[in-house]
C-alpha cells in the first residue's frame, strides 16, 4: 500500500532486489565446485577404488535423470530403469553382435535410442497420472524386460551378453585393471551431463517444470503446453539414463536383463530420497552415500542391509522428507537464526 | 495337432487346461488383489506393502502347520484373522498419516515397508522356497471328465468362487457393502449423509489384509513361497488392481481371470514369449480404460 | 464489431443432471458483466466451460470470432482468455514474483526455451513489476506466496490473470474469503482494470454487483433466468424471488417453462 507514494528510487531499488534474488540462482556458486574437487580427489586418495568409483558415478548420473522427471517435473514413474537397460543393451548389442566398440560413438547412440523410447512411451503415458501412470510406467519397464527375454538369442538373457568388446577410448585409454581411465572419462561425461541439466533447470522451460509440479492447474490456466513439456523432460531424461546404462555396459563389459528389474527403479528413487529431490546436488549425495553403504553391508549381511534400505525409506517420508540436503538446509537455517 | 498358418492350434484338451489352470491361478489372484482394490478405491492409497501381507500370511501358514501342527485349512483361516488383526494398529500408526500425501510419498513409504517385511522373512525362514503340509486329500489327482487335473487346483477354484459368493453378496446385499460402494464413489458425499468413511477404511483394510494373507496361504503350494514373493508379485497384484478399476469387486474378478488365464495360455502357446502377453495386454487396457475397466470416471 | 466472448447454446450433462441448459451470452469488448444467481446455479460450471476446463455435451464458445470449443484450456489461454479461481490456484512455495513470470514466460513462449536462464531479462521483470505495483503486491515480490494472507494471495490469483494479457477476464468471487476490511483493495483492483479488456465477475455480494456491472446475467439451475442492466435486475420481482429462496420452485418452473 505504501508502494504508490513511495519515490521512483525505491522502486528501482525492489526491481534491482528482485533482480539479484533472479540471477543469485543461476549463478555458479564458488561451492559448487567442491563435489567435482572430491570426485578429482578419489583418483588420488583411493586410486585402487576407481573401478567402484566409476558405479558411483553412474548411479549419480542415473538419479540425476530421475530427478529431473522426479525432482523438478513431479512426475512419479516405476520404469525409470528402463531407459537405463536401454542404454546398456545399445552397448551390448553395438559391440558384442555387431562388432562395433567405439565408446563414445556407442554413448552417442544410447542417449538417441533411449531419447527415442522416452519421446514415444511419455507421449503416450504422460497423458495419465497418479495410480495409472506408475502401473503404465511399471509395465513399461517389465514388458521390455520380458521381451529381452523372449528375444534372449540377441540379449543373452538373464546371463548376459557375451564377447562385449569395447575399443580403447579416442584410441588410446583402455579399460585397465584399475579402472582410472574409465574413472576420468565417466567423470567428463557426468560433467557434460551435469552442465546440460544445470542449464536446463534455470531456463524459463525448467521454471515451468517446476510450475507444473508446484500446481498443474495453474499452468493449464495460463496457457501452459503441459503435454508438451513434460514429454520434452521426459525424453532429456531418457536420454541421460540412457547414457549411465551405456557407461554401466562400457565399464563392465557386461549387462543381462537384470538392468531392466524393479529394483533398479526402486534403488535410484531411493538414492534421490535419501538425498533430496529437486535440489540438482541431491544426486551426488544420495547415490554416493547409497553405493558406499551398499559395497560395505549388501553383501556382509544382505537382510539387514534390505532391512535397513526399508527402514530409511520409511523414516525419510515420516521424518525427512526433503533428504539429507533438506536436513542440512534446516540446520543451516535454523543457525543463522539464532545467531541473529 | 491342428495347425493354421504354421502355428499349432491347442486342442480341446489343451483349451480346458488352459482355462482350468488359468481359473486356479486367477482365483488366487482375486483372493490377494481384491482388498487392495477396494482399499485403493476408498482412499485412493498406493499401498505397495499388500504382497507383504499376503508373504506374511503364507508364512504364518507355514509356520503354524510345520511348528505347531495345525492342519492346513484351520491355518488359513487364522493366519487371515491374525494378519487382518494385526493390520489395523499399522494402518492406523502409519498409513493413516499419509492419506493426503502425494502418491510418491506412499510408493515410497510402503516400498520401504515392502523391504523390511522381506528382510524379516529372509532372516526368519531363509531365502529358499518353503513348502506346506496339505491333507491327503488336497494332493493327488482328480478326473474331471476330458483330463486330471491336481485336487489342489480344483480345491483353489472351489475355494475361490465360495469366496466370490460371500463378498458378492455382502457388497450388494449388506448395508456395509451399500457403504463402502457409496463411499468408493463418493467419499465426500458419504461423509456428508453421516457414514463414518474412517471407520469403514480401517474395517475394509483389514478384511483386506487377510483376504491377502489367505491368498498368500494358498499361494504357497499355487506360486511357491520365497521371501521376494511381496515384489515379486506384486506387479501383477496392481496390474491386476489397475486394469479392473480401483473399488471394483466385479472388475478385480474380471481383471484376476483375465490375466490368469491369458498368462496361463500365452506360456502354453509360445512359451518363450509366455510373460510378455498379459504386460502387453494390461498396457493395452490401461491406455484405452485409464481408469480400468470397471473404474469410475 | 465481433464480440470478445459469444457462447452459443452451450448445454453439459452429468448423467442425468443437466448442470447447464442452453445458455447462451454475449460478452463485447470492455464488457462488465457480472454473473449472479443462488448457490448452486452453475456459475462456476459455466465458467469451466467457458474457458475449457470442462467440455459441453453441446454449444459452441468462441473468442473474438474463432471457435474454440474444441481447444484446450491452455489453447484458450493463450488466445487471451483468463481466469481466476474461486479457491486460489497459486504457486505457493514459489515467490509473488515468480507467479507472476510464469504467467508472462508461458504467454510470450519464453517457456519454450531450455537453454539461456531465466531472470535475468530486466524487461521481463520491469513487465512483472508493473502488474505488482497495480496491485499493491511490489513489496511482496519476493515472499513466498504461501507467507502472505490470504487477501493479499487473492490479489496474486489477479495478477497472474492480468499478466496474461488477456482480452476476456473470468474472476470468479474474487474477494471470496477475504475479510472485509481488505476486500476493497481487490475491488478497487477490479474497478481499475484496462477498459478494452471483457470482463465477467462472478459475485454474490450485490453491492460489488450493482457497482461494477454495467450489464447483469442471472443464472438459476443451470439456465440463464435472465439478463439486463442493473436498474433492470433490480427492479425485477422474480429476480428478488430467486434470491429469497421464495418461489424458488416457480422461479425454477418458469425458466423450465421459457426453455422447454
Amino acid at each position: 500500500m505504501a508502494v504508490s507514494e513511495a519515490p521512483l528510487a525505491a522502486n528501482d531499488s525492489l526491481r534491482a532486489r528482485a533482480r539479484e534474488f533472479l540471477e543469485r540462482r543461476h549463478r555458479l556458486h564458488p561451492g559448487e565446485i567442491v563435489p567435482w574437487l572430491l570426485i578429482a580427489a578419489v583418483l588420488f586418495v583411493f586410486p585402487d577404488r576407481t573401478t567402484f568409483g566409476t558405479q558411483v558415478l553412474i548411479a549419480i548420473m542415473f538419479a540425476l535423470s530421475l530427478d529431473l522427471i522426479l525432482g523438478y517435473a513431479g512426475i512419479v514413474t516405476l520404469g525409470h530403469a528402463a531407459f537405463f537397460g536401454i542404454g546398456a543393451y545399445t552397448v551390448a548389442i553395438l559391440s558384442a553382435r555387431l562388432g562395433w566398440g567405439e565408446p563414445i560413438s556407442m554413448l552417442l547412440a544410447a542417449a538417441l535410442l533411449a531419447g527415442l523410447a522416452g519421446l514415444v512411451s511419455g507421449w503416450f503415458l504422460l497423458r495419465y497420472s497418479g495410480l495409472t501412470l506408475l502401473m503404465l510406467t511399471l509395465a513399461t519397464a517389465v514388458l521390455l524386460q520380458e521381451f529381452g527375454n523372449y528375444r534372449s538369442d540377441i540379449t543373452g538373457g538373464y546371463d548376459g551378453v557375451p564377447g562385449m568388446t569395447i575399443w580403447p577410448i579416442l584410441g588410446w585409454f583402455e579399460n585397465d585393471l584399475y579402472g582410472r581411465n574409465y574413472y576420468v572419462f565417466t567423470a567428463i561425461v557426468l560433467l557434460v551431463v551435469f552442465y546440460i541439466v544445470r542449464r536446463i533447470i534455470h531456463s524459463p522451460f525448467g521454471q515451468a517444470l517446476i510450475g507444473i509440479r508446484e500446481n498443474v492447474r495453474r499452468m493449464h490456466a495460463i496457457g501452459s503446453p503441459v503435454h508438451r513439456r513434460l514429454v520434452t523432460a521426459y525424453t532429456i531424461a531418457a536420454a541421460i539414463a540412457g547414457v549411465a546404462g551405456a557407461l554401466f555396459a562400457e565399464s563392465t563389459a557386461y549387462t543381462t536383463l537384470g538392468v531392466f528389474d524393479f529394483d533398479n527403479s526402486a534403488k535410484v528413487m531411493v538414492m534421490l530420497i535419501l538425498g533430496g529431490t529437486g535440489r540438482l546436488y541431491g544426486a551426488f549425495v544420495g547415490a554416493t552415500i547409497y553405493m558406499i553403504l551398499e559395497d560395505e553391508f549388501s553383501k556382509a549381511v544382505p537382510e539387514y542391509w534390505q532391512f535397513g534400505i526399508g527402514l530409511v525409506l520409511v523414516l525419510a517420508v515420516l521424518f525427512a522428507r526433503r533428504g539429507l540436503l533438506g536436513l542440512f538446509e534446516d540446520a543451516a537455517a535454523s543457525l543463522r537464526r539464532s545467531r541473529s | 495337432m491342428l495347425t493354421v498358418g504354421g502355428t499349432v492350434l491347442p486342442s480341446f484338451a489343451a483349451i480346458v487346461s488352459i482355462l482350468f489352470d488359468g481359473l486356479a491361478y486367477a482365483m488366487v489372484l482375486f483372493t490377494i488383489s481384491v482388498g487392495l482394490s477396494i482399499t485403493m478405491g476408498l482412499m485412493g492409497f498406493v499401498n505397495l506393502a499388500h504382497g507383504a501381507f499376503a508373504m506374511f500370511g503364507g508364512y504364518l501358514v507355514v509356520t503354524l502347520t510345520r511348528s505347531l501342527g495345525v492342519p492346513f485349512l484351520p491355518s488359513l483361516v487364522v493366519a487371515a484373522v491374525v494378519i487382518g488383526a494385526l493390520s489395523v494398529p499399522f494402518e492406523k500408526v502409519l498409513y493413516s498419516r499419509l492419506y493426503r500425501a502425494g502418491e510418491l510419498d506412499q510408493v515410497l513409504l510402503t516400498i520401504g515397508l515392502a523391504f523390511m517385511a522381506i528382510a524379516t522373512c529372509t532372516m526368519i525362514y531363509g531365502p529358499a522356497p518353503v513348502t506346506v503340509p496339505l491333507p491327503s486329500v488336497l494332493t493327488g489327482q482328480i478326473d474331471i471328465g476330458v483330463r486330471t487335473v491336481p485336487a489342489y487346483r480344483a480345491f483353489v477354484i472351489v475355494v475361490g468362487v465360495a469366496l466370490i459368493a460371500v463378498l458378492g453378496f455382502a457388497f450388494e446385499r449388506t448395508s456395509i457393502g451399500a457403504k463402502i460402494r457409496a463411499a468408493v464413489d463418493n467419499r465426500r458425499m458419504a461423509q456428508s449423509v453421516g457414514i463414518n468413511v474412517d471407520r469403514l477404511f480401517t474395517l475394509t483394510f483389514a478384511v483386506g489384509s487377510g483376504l491377502a494373507a489367505f491368498g498368500g496361504g494358498l499361494a504357497i503350494q499355487a506360486f511357491g513361497l520365497t521371501p521376494s514373493f511381496a515384489i515379486l508379485y506384486l506387479v501383477f497384484f496392481l496390474l491386476i488392481v489397475s486394469v479392473g478399476g480401483l473399488g471394483s469387486l466385479k472388475g478385480t474378478l474380471v481383471a484376476s481371470i483375465l490375466l490368469g488365464v491369458f498368462d496361463v495360455g500365452g506360456k502354453y502357446l509360445t512359451p518363450e514369449a509366455g510373460g510378455f502377453f498379459i504386460y502387453a495386454l494390461a498396457l493395452v487396457i490401461l491406455l484405452v480404460k485409464p481408469a480400468g475397466l470397471y473404474g469410475r470416471e | 464489431m465481433t464480440a470478445a466472448l459469444k457462447v452459443e447454446k452451450l448445454n453439459r450433462s452429468f448423467g442425468a443432471l443437466k448442470v447447464a441448459r442452453d445458455i447462451d451470452l454475449t460478452l463485447e469488448r470492455g464488457a462488465r458483466r457480472a454473473l449472479i444467481g443462488p448457490n448452486g446455479a452453475g456459475k462456476t460450471t459455466l465458467v469451466n466451460l467457458i474457458t475449457g476446463a470442462l467440455a459441453p455435451s453441446s454449444g459452441r464458445v468462441l473468442l473474438q470470432g474463432e471457435d474454440v470449443t474444441r481447444l484446450s484450456q491452455a489453447q484458450r489461454a493463450r488466445r487471451g482468455l483468463a481466469r481466476t479461481f474461486q479457491i486460489n490456484q497459486l504457486f505457493r512455495g514459489l515467490p509473488v514474483l515468480e507467479n507472476i513470470l510464469l504467467a508472462i514466460g508461458e504467454r510470450t513462449g519464453a517457456c519454450d526455451g531450455l537453454w539461456r536462464p531465466a531472470g535475468a531479462r530486466g524487461a521481463v521483470i520491469d513487465e512483472a513489476f508493473g502488474y505488482l505495483e497495480s496491485l499493491r503486491l511490489a513489496d511482496d515480490a519476493l515472499k513466498l506466496v504461501r507467507e502472505l494472507p490470504y487477501g493479499r494471495q487473492r490479489l496474486v490469483e489477479i495478477a497472474i490473470a492480468l499478466a496474461q494479457q488477456p482480452r476476456v477476464l473470468l474472476l470468479d468471487e474474487p474477494a471470496a474469503g477475504v475479510p472485509s476490511s481488505e476486500s476493497h483493495l481487490i475491488l478497487d483492483v477490479v474497478d481499475a482494470l484496462d477498459p478494452d479488456i471483457a470482463i465477467l465477475i462472478i459475485e454474490h455480494d450485490m453491492d460489488v454487483v450493482f457497482r461494477f456491472a454495467r450489464r447483469i446475467t442471472v443464472l438459476v439451475a443451470g439456465a440463464v433466468f435472465t439478463e439486463g442492466t442493473p436498474d433492470e435486475i433490480r427492479a425485477n420481482d422474480e429476480v428478488r424471488a430467486v434470491y429469497l429462496g421464495e418461489e424458488t420452485h416457480a422461479a425454477g418452473a418458469a425458466t423450465e417453462a421459457r426453455h422447454g
